[in-house]
């Protein structure tokens, strides 16, 4: 028997709402598959189980908050001497390779379609996608969640009123309501970086890059693609990331009681801004895999399920170095904190244009800053200077990223 | 199709984007990248849509000229017509 409990789901998580449950007794399960809907206060994930077997029961209600660590169901597995179920990445297994999630169309971000008057409605992205799928309107929906917002399990109770499992929601045990979601949103960030300024000794170092090469090969590119196979610039900079790691390894991975623990795979964690305020940094899984047009399709299908809900556990706790681009909005130079326990942060600013000197000569080329953010516990400079020599020197040959 | 209706359509596009926000109410000269905190995925999801509904392939050169309303109903209207 394993016990499935609730996971954490980062380490600014203490607890989360179940959504809904994708199995039911009887059912049998593989190592990730999607088995559960957990909202948490960034966002709705679907939850993966961890080993083969067979539900025996489902202990928690949909509907209800529950702790990290909450025992939520039964599973029996084939080999019942293993030891239970452990969310945490020091004692994950191996990542060894492992089959990519299955890909679902992404689905439509949904269109509120309020009067021009009317207040703006409050709902989780999640519920907003529910709605959407269930063709719920979000104004017939009585909000139970804090300050009236919308939840899941309220667009739910609407869809299927005569169902027995959409009783109303009870209110969620946990101690006060957050004022509303986006209070609960700062307070998860908050506690993630508190605790990574307190524990991590940062050091951070900057380069400006040459983008000339990179840009001009990616518009010659760009130009013959039709427009929805066109590639952002930042997917050449993750790519040049990920060849970068290759060199530099020890900034891919973990710093967990005290030590330093290197990660063979790359789940490069991307910073994606959420609209109605906040953000959340899931990981691209087995990014060491892909070329450009891969990891563009995957980046699109993460971005747009970060939107909308439907990220899963997996994208969200495996994620063993992030990167955040800040240049849409015009910042030259990103100082990252780091997400515990990963041990580095890569930053991009806006590509600027700028006088730039090569081979005696004087010319203006469009330039990026950019910064890593590295955990002086488990590198020095003299890696993080080499990791980011190695990110400029990919950028000169974008044919070979 | 004329400007209204080119009008419309696009903002049906930007409420697919930015659904809380309400893009008639903007400005016809405002930034709307700024305005709507459109990044450069929406941006091209913007124009992927504009594929769809217009069947007009915008280059990428022709971004910079593509910020406000005004500039992407007249842009549309010229190709269009």
């Amino acid at each position: 028997m394993a016990e499935f409990r609730m996971p954490s789901l980062g380490s600014d998580m203490e607890a989360g709402t179940l959504i809904e449950w994708r199995v039911k007794p009887g059912d049998r399960v593989q190592r990730r598959d999607v088995i559960a809907v957990v909202e948490t206060e960034k966002a709705a994930i679907e939850i993966e189980v961890y080993e083969d077997g067979i539900v025996e029961a489902l202990l928690v209600q949909p509907g209800r908050k529950v702790a990290v660590g909450t025992v939520m169901a039964i599973i029996r597995t084939e080999a019942a001497t293993e030891p239970p179920v452990a969310f945490e990445p020091s004692s994950r297994p191996e990542p060894v390779k492992k089959a990519a999630p299955e890909k679902k169309a992404a689905p439509e971000p949904p269109t509120i379609q309020a009067p021009p008057e009317a207040p703006r409605i409050k709902a989780s992205p999640y519920a907003r996608r529910l709605a959407a799928e269930r063709g719920v309107d979000l104004r017939r929906v009585e909000g139970t969640g804090p300050a009236g917002a919308i939840g899941a399990a309220d667009v739910q109770r609407t869809a299927s009123p005569t169902t027995p499992e959409a009783k109303p929601a009870p209110p969620p045990p946990a101690g006060k309501p957050a004022s509303d979601s986006r209070a609960a949103m700062r307070r998860a960030i908050a506690a993630a970086m508190a605790r990574s300024k307190r524990e991590i000794p940062h050091y951070y170092l900057q380069t400006r890059i040459d983008m000339r090469r990179t840009l001009d090969w990616l518009a010659a590119e760009n130009l013959r693609r039709p427009i929805q196979e066109r590639i952002l610039p930042v997917v050449p900079l993750i790519r040049a990331v990920v060849l970068a790691l290759g060199e530099v390894p020890e900034l891919n991975g973990f710093w967990i009681d005290g030590s330093h623990r290197i990660a063979e795979a790359i789940h490069l964690g991307f910073v994606i801004n959420l609209r109605q305020g906040g953000l959340i940094a899931p990981a691209l899984l087995n990014a060491e895999e892909k070329r450009l047009d891969e990891l563009m399709a995957d980046l699109r299908d993460l971005i747009t399920r970060a939107r909308s809900g439907g990220l899963r556990s997996s994208e969200m706790t495996d994620a063993t170095i992030t990167v955040t681009s800040l240049g849409d909005l015009g910042v030259e130079t990103v100082f990252g904190i780091i997400y515990p326990p990963q041990v580095a942060l890569v930053g991009f600013g806006k590509i600027i244009d700028q006088p730039w000197c090569e081979n005696g000569m004087i010319g203006v080329r469009p330039i990026l800053t950019a910064t890593l953010s590295a955990d002086h516990r488990a590198t020095d400079g003299h890696r993080g200077g080499l990791f980011l020599d190695a990110l400029g020197r990919r950028l000169q040959e974008p044919s070979k990223l | 199709m004329n400007s209204d209706d080119i009008r419309t359509v696009v903002f049906e596009i930007l409420r697919r984007i930015a659904p809380e926000s309400d893009p008639s109410a903007l400005d016809p000269n405002e930034n709307i990248r700024q305005a709507l905190d459109i990044d450069s995925f929406d941006a091209l999801n913007f124009f992927v849509r504009v594929n769809e509904q217009f069947g007009i392939s915008v280059p990428e050169s022709d971004y910079g000229g593509l910020n406000t309303v005004s500039e992407i109903v007249g842009y549309l209207s010229a190709r269009l017509g």
